[in-house]
């Protein structure tokens, strides 16, 4: 368990609330993320890698730094095959526009992100196919439904790792040996569990490890990006931008080499250094201890939640095959008057809603109207939990 | 000490950024530097070594199968 007293951020704001909506983005970072956000602004801030100067080459190093961080964190073969961009849904998109042609099948999942779906949706405007393997009601995956809705012209599986709306963790590794075994790439959207879960691109299988650094690699926003695995060769896959990368300047063609070619325009350097900042931290607390810490804590809050007269849980109901994201409703109360009532009355922030997942929602029977989702991350007590059911407690009570 | 030099030449600056890292690993001295007028390179960094661990350090660089371009004499 975390030792929350000393040296870790509140997860209160500094209005007293409690924040509960890591599943979108972990506040609060650990202290070293802004420091070191603060002092590369102060102390480097040069553009990385563009010129030959010492302060440029600094900043490079810290760039380098970042990815080398990542790569070991998901075991990626080499950090030059880390591709940094905007987020994941930058790294999703790159994935997806990049690798798929006329005549490509997609098989994928019925608890997806938008960040995979609307691609696949304009994809199949160019005559790239998808199907959607079903998912249980409680958002679980059943790895033979993958299997069944492969076609003779399926090129890629893409899933998430986790759902963002209920936590199901699906089972990538049993998913990727299918995709090894049947010849298909396979992209994963680890937006729920990179730094959460373990996940390794090797072990997984993965060829295709799309990340954001800003969730429980409590990094800041606007870093994340897509890690190739040794069998994506790069001239496959067209990159989304083109333009300036500081490497063969004097030709006015793309590189083709990693990462370059994936990575024109100035990067987020300042983010890469905070988000260098966040993985050293979470190397030192271990993934193991949040994930303990948080599973602990799920458990809790889903006994707490269970055990409320009118509260209907969705999801597995059980914090061993989910992250630490529960989604409930409160009968009889719209989830949208649930989280204003959280909101202002309870002083509690969590997230109501679709969460940018209908497909998910449909999945779970939460369609059009949504659910109300808690998400917690490593910075939250067993007092917040108990804070959190007390209000849900409050509320159902008052339901009609 | 040596003042003979030899640069490394790259594709970019993280390949440069690479060999440092394993020639500081290794012992080895060596500097990141603006790539020498004269010599043509795709890319604005190089990486500069002893002229006298020239062989050593190409050895090591393709034992290890990291990517550089040329080593030049300066
Ligand atoms: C499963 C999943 N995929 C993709 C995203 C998009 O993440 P980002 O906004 O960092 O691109 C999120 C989070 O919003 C997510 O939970």
């Amino acid at each position: 368990m975390i030792p929350t007293a000393t040296g870790f951020p509140s997860s209160k704001t500094k209005d007293g609330a409690l924040y509960l909506d890591n599943a979108a983005t972990s506040w609060p970072k650990p202290p070293g993320v802004a420091q070191a956000m603060a002092q590369f602004l102060a102390e480097v801030g040069a553009n990385p890698g563009r010129s030959g100067h010492r302060l440029s080459i600094e900043a490079a190093r810290i760039v380098y730094s970042a990815r080398e961080a990542v790569a070991n964190l998901f075991g990626a073969p080499d950090p030059l095959r880390v591709v940094f961009g905007l987020n994941i849904t930058d790294g999703i998109n790159l994935a997806l526009h990049g690798l798929l042609r006329a005549g490509d099948h997609v098989v994928t999942t019925g608890m997806e992100h938008n960040a995979v779906m609307r691609p696949l949706r304009d994809l199949a405007q160019q005559g790239i196919e998808f199907t959607q393997a079903v998912c249980e009601a409680d958002g679980t995956l059943d790895p033979h439904r993958i299997e069944e809705a492969i076609q003779p012209n399926t090129r890629l599986i893409a899933l998430n790792h986790a759902s963002n709306v209920c936590g199901a963790i699906l089972p990538i590794r049993a998913v990727g040996q299918i995709a090894r075994r049947r010849e298909l790439l396979f992209l994963v959207d680890t937006a729920q569990t990179g730094g959460a879960l373990p996940l390794h691109m090797e072990n997984d299988c993965i060829d295709l490890l799309a990340f954001t650094g800003h969730k429980s690699l409590y990094g800041p926003m606007g870093t994340g990006g897509l890690i190739l695995s040794e069998r994506i060769n790069p001239a496959d896959l067209h990159p989304l931008r083109q333009g300036g990368t500081g490497s063969r300047s004097e030709r006015e063609v793309q590189p083709d080499f990693l990462p370059d070619r994936f990575e024109s325009g100035t990067p987020n350097a300042v983010g890469l250094a905070g988000l260098l900042a966040a993985l050293e931290w979470l190397q030192e607390q271990g993934l193991e201890t949040i994930r303990t810490h948080e599973k602990a804590l799920c458990a809790d809050l889903l006994d707490g939640l269970i055990n409320t007269p009118g509260v209907i849980v969705l999801g597995p109901q059980d914090a061993a095959r989910q992250t630490a994201t529960v989604a409930f409703n409160i009968r009889g109360m719209e989830p949208s008057t649930v989280g204003l009532r959280l909101d202002e009355e309870f002083n509690i922030l969590c997230r109501v809603g679709l969460h940018c997942a209908p497909s998910a929602h449909r999945t779970l029977g939460t369609f059009p109207d949504g659910c109300v989702r808690f998400g917690l991350g490593a910075f939250n007590t067993a007092e917040d939990i108990q804070q959190a059911v007390e209000a849900v407690r409050q509320l159902a009570k008052e339901a009609p | 000490m040596n003042e003979a030099f030899a640069v490394i030449l790259v594709d970019s600056t993280s390949y440069a950024l690479r060999i440092e890292k394993l020639l500081k690993q290794q012992g080895l001295a060596c500097k990141l530097i603006p790539v020498p007028r004269h010599l043509s390179s795709d890319c604005g960094v190089c990486v500069r070594i002893q002229k006298q661990e020239a062989d050593v350090i190409r050895t090591l660089l393709q034992e290890d199968q990291i990517h550089f371009l040329t080593i030049e004499d300066v």
